[in-house]
């Protein structure tokens, strides 16, 4: 019996404690409510939405730099074939080069050649054409000398005369 | 790994087939109890409280009279000491008697719970018995009881005397004061901490111990059983898991209040709920009610069932908060108790051990009763706010969650 009495106190709310709990647990909902929850829940809630910009912009910023990098490569890759090309035209071109400086070395080499033979041909008939003369006039001299030395006694004038009779007679 | 989880299960049972002889045995010893004649004597003629003190050493002690006074409500918080020697802190009295509202410090009852010691202000004359504060009578009883006491012919004794309404700040109700400003200095000093140190520095000390709290609450708790619309209902939840939490943990301090274990505050919680329930309910949620999807001949039964699933469900949290709490601490004080009821320090390590065991397990009842009482009041908030969507979505959890026990 006395426990059983003891148990009523127990089971039976007393009307003070359910005044004052209602009071003090509504006047607690409702300041931990404006100055606690609502500055802490916020500042949570910001400090996520930061973590989770923070995070997209750091995805973005990844991607952009691997475009950047594809693109680096993709520009790499065309500054490798263009200089390919340069060098390959740039080979052509020397070769063409060399190819023409050889003809027209070729040709001026030639053209020389044959200036320096048709000069030296000239050169060679007008010596000879000089010599003719010279020999002709040398020839007429020397027959003149020849002449005067043959014709300067009666004696030889009529040898002579003789000589060349006998050479008509032949004819 | 498998030999360390074996000899563990064997260390549980073995603690609880010790634990369960315990029991045994202090229910024979309790059962034995009314036969002892000093014992059978009624509860209500005690005494003085100088003879209580000279009682005779050899009468057995009543463990479950001083686990009941520990565990009830007291208009002086008890500190140390016995009857008149004991030192406690008075409280104030606050009666609403036919003649207005009364007030005066418990100190004026001079400890006494046995309705002998008169206390008189303003002209009106008051005493404790058993911690209710009746008008006292003119002339003492046999006891020296200011009480008219009156035996009916099964010889259970009823008191006569008027008892005025008692809004005592009783020592609940202090310590209910108490931890809403621990709890308001907390929170607001960790407030200000967010404002101070801003949201891109990570939280420092108790802002870091809390901040996981609140975020389960808000994410597990109230988004998790409410959905969208758990946002309203988050600072609300988180007030009603700080209260029950510090009130539990404080509770588990010998000389603290038991106020998370008094059915009056879990009453008013519950009766919260209650209200939020019924005022958040959705079209939906009526319609459940009161048109339920079953056979109209069904609906005789179902709509009463259904309606008194509206009151069962916050009763049975209060039910649950309080009995939680106090059985635990009737554990603790009866295991201690075996200490006195053995009259023998040999009984002593084993009644600390099991003090002890049960003291750490309390620790995750009081831990896990907030969390309870929090995620059932979640749930029935969000139980009354879903959509058709979302309820046929809870209802395919449900039976997840159920084929997930089988």
């Amino acid at each position: 019996m006395n426990n059983l009495f003891i148990l009523a106190g127990l089971t039976d709310p007393g009307i003070g404690l359910i005044f004052w709990t209602s009071i003090v647990f509504l006047l607690l909902v409702g300041i931990l409510g404006k100055y606690a929850w609502k500055p802490i829940l916020g500042a949570i809630k910001t400090r996520e939405e930061g973590i989770e910009k923070a995070l997209a912009s750091a995805e973005s910023a990844l991607n952009d730099m691997r475009e950047l990098k594809s693109n680096n490569e993709k520009i790499l890759a065309e500054a490798r074939n263009e200089r390919d090309a340069l060098i390959k035209e740039a080979r052509e071109a020397k070769d063409a080069i060399i190819n023409e400086a050889k003809t027209k070395a070729q040709k001026d080499a030639d053209r020389i050649m044959a200036s320096a033979r048709e000069q030296i041909v000239n050169e060679k008939n007008a010596a000879v054409t000089e010599l003719k003369n010279q020999v002709a006039t040398l020839s007429i001299e020397i027959a003149e000398k020849i002449l005067r030395s043959e014709l300067s006694s009666d004696e030889k004038q009529k040898a002579l005369v003789n000589n060349l009779m006998k050479d008509v007679n032949l004819n | 790994m498998a030999s360390k989880i074996s000899t563990h299960k064997r260390f549980t049972s073995i603690c609880f087939v010790i634990f369960a002889l315990f029991f045994s045995l202090s229910f024979n010893l309790k059962a034995s109890e009314p036969v002892e004649p000093s014992t059978n004597e009624a509860v209500l003629s005690q005494g003085h409280a100088t003879s209580h003190t000279e009682e005779d050493p050899n009468k057995p002690v009543d463990i479950a009279s001083i686990a009941f006074e520990h565990i009830l409500d007291s208009h002086s918080w008890h500190l140390f000491g016995d009857h008149e020697h004991a030192v406690s802190m008075p409280l104030p009295v606050i009666l609403k008697t036919d003649n207005g509202i009364v007030t005066f410090m418990s100190s004026a009852f001079h400890h006494d719970t046995h309705g002998t010691h008169v206390a008189e202000i303003n002209g009106q004359r008051f005493v404790n018995f058993k911690e209710t504060i009746y008008l006292a009578s003119d002339f003492p009883n046999e006891h020296g009881q200011y009480l008219n006491i009156q035996k009916d012919e099964k010889g259970e004794e009823t008191i006569t005397n008027v008892a005025p309404l008692d809004f005592s700040i009783t020592k609940n109700a202090t310590q209910l004061l108490l931890s809403a400003l621990v709890l308001i200095l907390l929170f607001t000093s960790v407030a200000k901490a967010y404002k101070k140190t801003g949201v891109t520095t990570a939280p420092k000390g108790k802002q870091s111990f809390l901040e996981p709290l609140i975020v389960f609450v808000r994410d597990d708790l109230a988004k998790g059983n409410i959905g969208a619309k758990g946002e309203k209902f988050t600072p609300y939840l988180l007030t009603v898991f700080f209260i029950i939490l510090i009130n539990n943990v404080l509770g588990l301090i010998p000389i603290s209040a038991n106020l998370t274990g008094n059915i009056a505050f879990t009453l008013v919680l519950s009766v919260f709920t209650l209200l939020l329930t019924v005022f958040n309910g959705n079209k939906n949620y009526w319609g459940h009610i009161f048109t339920p999807h079953a056979p109209k001949a069904l609906w005789i039964i179902l709509i009463p069932i259904e309606i008194i699933g509206v009151f069962t469900k916050p009763f049975a949290l209060m039910i649950r908060l309080f009995a939680n709490i106090s059985a635990g601490h009737i554990i603790i004080i009866s295991l201690v108790g075996l200490i006195f009821m053995f009259k023998s320090l040999l009984i002593s390590p084993i009644a600390v051990g099991f003090a002890l065991f049960i003291d750490v397990l309390e620790v995750l009842v009081a831990v896990l009763q907030a969390y309870i009482f929090t995620l059932l009041t979640a749930l029935f908030i969000g139980s009354a706010v879903a959509d058709h969507n979302e309820d046929g979505q809870h209802d395919s959890a449900d039976e997840k969650l159920a084929g997930e026990h089988h």
